[in-house]
């Protein structure tokens, strides 16, 4: 098997070049799982760990980067994100345990394409734009329009993912996340929600709203948001929140969870968040 | 292809298939069998051992990624500083039927190394990727919550 660990994204990028079919590698928590044979028989890989340029967290005009391999306890533990993205960063804490945190990735997570991938409802719901880093350069894709399907990304042949864009969210929004798994850390999500909202002059001025494990793909759960925007910030609309968001969801039963209980676990999620929202703000 | 690590302070030399797990490299190559496979998916942390200091599952990492690490695994820590902690662990109830000690031996070592006082969260949040299937977590939290050291 080929094996290449560059020390720098033009050597990587020489390398997939020369080799397309070459298997990239990240923090490696999921590819490790499969099959012993889906590993040993890969016909090559290359290590993208060792990439500084995927790794850091840092300011760049109006949004932070995040580079694709950087891990999650860096992610969880850093002041910036703490400050700007809680709702990342409180992901970031409950994927996984420690052990996977030190390992796992933003870049993995998107990569992998999972409907449970526990970052993926908090980038959603932060707007985070996709840099692709290909052979004749880079290209910025919106993260939703990345997710293309189960398992699909719109990552092309030769391209990798180099960092995300998260642009600087609106001043005093509340953000939200929530997993519900059948334990508190290390279980893969039954449901999992982030929010993104405000309220303003007692309305609600903005709901971002997405949830993963609920569908083929995480979802922005658009007939919420526009139900929600514009409403009084009043108690009541928690209940109706919860009621549209378990509408809006093809949820399926499997080895996690039942359809029934993602519906029910996402209605009162949602509904809770909502009350949050609306009880935070002054009277 | 040959990879070039350093485990428990000594150099060497393994040669594998570049996706080899270090858990098999370990126990196959190196003859160390602290190291356990529980459930071998990165659910249970059994086979935790520490990666240039941090605790990682050595059953998904592939050599390639071990390429120039430093490795500490349960021997490792064993035989270091670690001495007055393991025997407070033992005193206190913290072993049980023992599948799940050495990874949170491994684990626990990697927190009160750092944080030599932890508060009960900080315990729980440190040891939740490490599944204790007696669930006998009130020994090991009694061991944790009394420090890195005797006092």
């Amino acid at each position: 098997m080929k094996a290449f660990a560059p020390r720098s994204l033009d050597e990587a990028m020489v390398r997939l070049t020369e080799d397309p079919d070459l298997r990239l590698l990240a923090g490696c928590t999921d590819l490790m799982v499969g099959e012993p044979e889906d590993r040993l028989g890969l016909p090559g890989v290359l290590d993208l760990r060792g990439l500084s340029e995927l790794r850091r967290i840092e300011w760049h005009d109006d949004a932070l980067e995040i580079g694709a391999v950087t891990p999650f306890s860096q992610i969880r533990d850093s002041p910036e994100v703490q400050k700007s993205f809680p709702a990342l960063a409180e992901a970031a804490s409950k994927i996984g345990g420690w052990q996977i945190q030190n390992r796992a990735s933003l870049g993995g997570n998107m990569a992998n394409a999972s409907p449970a991938g526990d970052s993926l409802p908090v980038l959603l719901v932060l707007e985070a734009q996709v840099v692709l880093v290909g052979p004749e350069g880079t290209r910025t894709v919106p993260y939703r329009e990345f997710h293309l399907g189960y398992r699909q990304t719109a990552l092309g042949p030769g391209e990798i993912i180099g960092w995300v864009r998260l642009p600087k969210p609106p001043e005093n929004a509340m953000q939200f996340f929530r997993k519900v798994g059948a334990r508190e850390a290390q279980a893969i999500s039954k449901v999992v929600v982030a929010l993104l909202a405000d309220v303003s002059d007692g309305r609600v001025s903005e709901y971002r709203l997405a949830a993963g494990s609920v569908a083929e793909v995480p979802l922005r759960l658009t007939e919420v948001e526009k139900a929600m925007v514009g409403r009084a910030a009043k108690a009541e609309i928690a209940n109706l929140a919860g009621h549209l968001a378990a509408q809006a969801v093809r949820p399926i039963d499997d080895v996690r969870s039942t359809a029934e209980y993602r519906r029910f676990a996402l209605e009162q999620v949602v509904r809770r968040m909502t009350l949050q929202l609306v009880r935070r703000v002054p009277e | 292809m040959k990879f070039e690590l350093v485990v428990n302070g000594n150099p060497v030399l393994i040669e594998g298939n570049p996706m080899d797990r270090l858990l098999d490299a370990l126990r196959d190559k190196l003859d160390l069998m602290g190291t356990k496979e529980g459930c071998g998916e990165g659910e249970c942390g059994a086979c935790t051992v520490l990666m240039n200091g941090e605790p990682v599952l050595s059953c998904l990492l592939p050599l390639i990624q071990c390429e120039a690490a430093e490795i500490e695994t349960v021997e490792g820590v064993a035989t270091g500083e670690a001495s007055a902690f393991l025997e407070r662990f033992v005193s206190d109830g913290g072993v049980q039927c023992g599948a799940c000690t050495p990874g949170i031996i491994v684990t626990a070592w990697a927190l009160l190394r750092d944080n030599p006082h932890p508060t009960r969260q900080e315990v729980q949040a440190a040891l939740a990727g490490n599944l204790c299937r007696c669930t006998g977590y009130e020994g090991i939290h009694r061991a944790l919550g009394r420090g890195a050291a005797d006092e």
